[in-house]
């Protein structure tokens, strides 16, 4: 196994973002995920990328769809009210097909909010918080292993299927510390490569090639029409390949808690103690939360009384994606805390007792 | 699975809380074990108080957030005594600051060692900078989390450049306490 570094989850998406080969971040400063600049703008230059402390979360986003447009790997990082200034431009840059990718380090919300952990951002960026018809690959780290793997992953994908990305972490694993494994620094693909690399980036078309343009305006509501179904397959490309879960204890089990990053860990405890008491319980953690892991409930059987999605927010925001992923077959219920308040894992134990009515 | 031995350590800022905890976490992952270090990071950081909580084991953690039951606390002021005190589990260590705090914990049910870190660190080592390190000694001593022989590679690894200085005195500050 490789060397152990003990990394918040903030250094840890920084390192392993520039060793992925990003070399352009942009942000603007923002509790509880302020180490991702931090870091970005003592190391980036030394690797010669470049680090821009924007003027505001529109100025960053901006300055991204530039850079990527550009053919450059590109980072954003912000916490949940600057993701929101950040939409108009993240449905922008998916409606010309540019890859960026952006961490959100989720705080309380609605409006400015807390800054402690919170989950309430999922429909924001499951759904989209901008406009039109389009979708953002959501990955949900739940360790800061995988802060790490998984964006080293996501720049990958994002090039792939040419749209945004989001890691979607709350202030929890931006903030702890755990041993982690760093991946491998690779080159990014630079200057004359890119031509070659990503044809569709702005490289000037120097009497060699058709002139292109990026262009997200289409007045002749025909042409969009068919502009959106030529790029919507990679979104069930995405449905079909993408969808990632862990099940812990889950074979038996007849209850089914659905929870995904910092609070899955901590349901996880939760589980273990109500196994001891004799309760059946199990976990469905979903990696990715856009594309959602409808597959992870198709084996779900008889034995199965109860799925409660656990989460930080006050609408059960996953728990509408639980639904439909049961189609009814289940009871769904909720287990939740909200505005940056945390569940503890003795919490989940009684609240999940009172579901039951086990005195 | 075993269970995670969990570790609270709160006081004013300024006073290593943090550090402390990281130091532990350090020695923890250097054996090979797994850890977790999490910060307060909320307004009560912003009225300068700290603490974190760290969770070593044996087996992966789950959960890093750990909200009473604790094993081990440490009090490093006397705010931090009062408002903790309750959630530290029967049986458990309950670590004092005896140099900060002069009160006394309403606690009769779990094991208490009072450490004069601020006059041990100067009597033992000659400056109160390593008082922080005069508790971390104490905390490895008693609980044994982690082997003290790691420590040297923790601090090796912590203490670069300027502050690499501090190294020998804050290694002597690690056995300076006693247990009565």
């Amino acid at each position: 196994m490789s060397e152990k570094h003990l990394k918040k989850g903030n250094e840890a998406f920084a390192i392993a973002a520039i060793n992925a080969g990003c070399r352009y971040y942009f942000g603007y400063p923002i509790t509880p995920q302020n180490e991702v600049p931090e870091y970005m703008s003592r190391e980036l230059a030394k690797v010669g990328g470049s680090f821009i402390q924007a003027e505001s979360e529109l100025g960053a986003i901006n300055m991204a769809y530039g850079a990527a447009a550009a053919g450059g790997r590109v980072l954003l990082s912000s916490s949940s009210p600057g993701i929101a200034l950040m939409q108009e431009s993240i449905s922008l840059i998916a409606s010309v097909e540019l890859p960026v990718v952006i961490i959100n380090v989720m705080r309380g919300g609605p409006g400015i909010g807390s800054i402690q952990p919170s989950q309430a951002d999922y429909e924001q960026v499951t759904r989209g918080g901008g406009n039109g018809d389009y979708r953002t690959i959501v990955f949900a780290p739940s360790s800061i292993q995988e802060t790490a793997d998984m964006i080293y992953k996501a720049f990958d994908i994002a090039e792939e299927y040419r749209n945004p990305v989001i890691i979607c972490a709350d202030g929890m694993l931006g903030q702890m510390m755990e041993p982690v494994s760093l991946p491998p620094a690779r080159e990014p693909v630079m200057g004359d490569a890119i031509r070659e690399a990503k044809p569709y980036a702005l490289t000037g078309h120097r009497w060699e090639r058709e002139r292109h343009a990026i262009n997200s305006v289409w007045l002749q509501q025909d042409l969009l029409e068919e502009y959106i179904d030529s790029y919507w397959p990679k979104f069930e490309k995405a449905e079909r390949e993408l969808q990632d879960w862990e099940e812990f204890m889950l074979d038996d089990a007849e209850i089914v808690f659905v929870s995904y990053g910092s609070t899955a860990r901590i349901t996880k405890d939760a589980i273990q103690t109500l196994r001891k008491e004799g309760i059946k319980a199990g976990l469905i953690r979903p990696k990715l939360i856009w594309p959602f892991p409808f597959k992870a409930f198709e084996k779900l059987g008889d034995n199965v009384k109860n799925v409660v999605s656990v989460e930080l927010s006050k609408a059960g925001q996953l728990m509408q994606d639980v639904k439909m992923a049961v189609e009814g077959k289940y009871p769904v219920s909720l287990i939740n805390r909200y505005g940056g308040m945390l569940l503890s894992p003795d919490e989940i134990v009684e609240r999940t007792k009172k579901l039951l009515e086990v005195k | 699975m075993s269970e995670a031995k969990k570790i609270f350590i709160a006081g004013f800022g300024g006073q290593g809380v943090l550090l402390i905890g990281q130091l532990l976490s350090y020695g923890a992952m250097y054996q090979d074990k797994e850890v977790t270090w999490m910060p307060s990071y909320g307004p009560e950081m912003r009225g300068g108080t700290a603490n974190c909580t760290v969770c070593i084991s044996d087996d992966p953690i789950a959960s890093p957030f750990v909200s009473d039951n604790f094993d081990v606390l440490i009090a490093m002021n006397a705010p931090s005594l009062e408002k903790f005190e309750g959630n530290l589990k029967p049986g458990g260590e309950l670590f004092i600051n005896t140099s900060v705090v002069h009160i006394d914990t309403k606690r009769t049910d779990v094991n208490v060692h009072k450490v004069d870190c601020n006059r041990i660190a100067i009597e033992e080592v000659g400056s109160d900078k390593s008082a922080n390190m005069v508790m971390l000694g104490a905390i490895i001593n008693v609980t044994k989390a982690i082997d003290l022989d790691i420590m040297e590679k923790v601090f090796d690894h912590v203490f670069t450049g300027g502050k690499a200085k501090f190294i020998p005195s804050n290694l002597k500050a690690l056995t300076a306490w006693k247990p009565e």
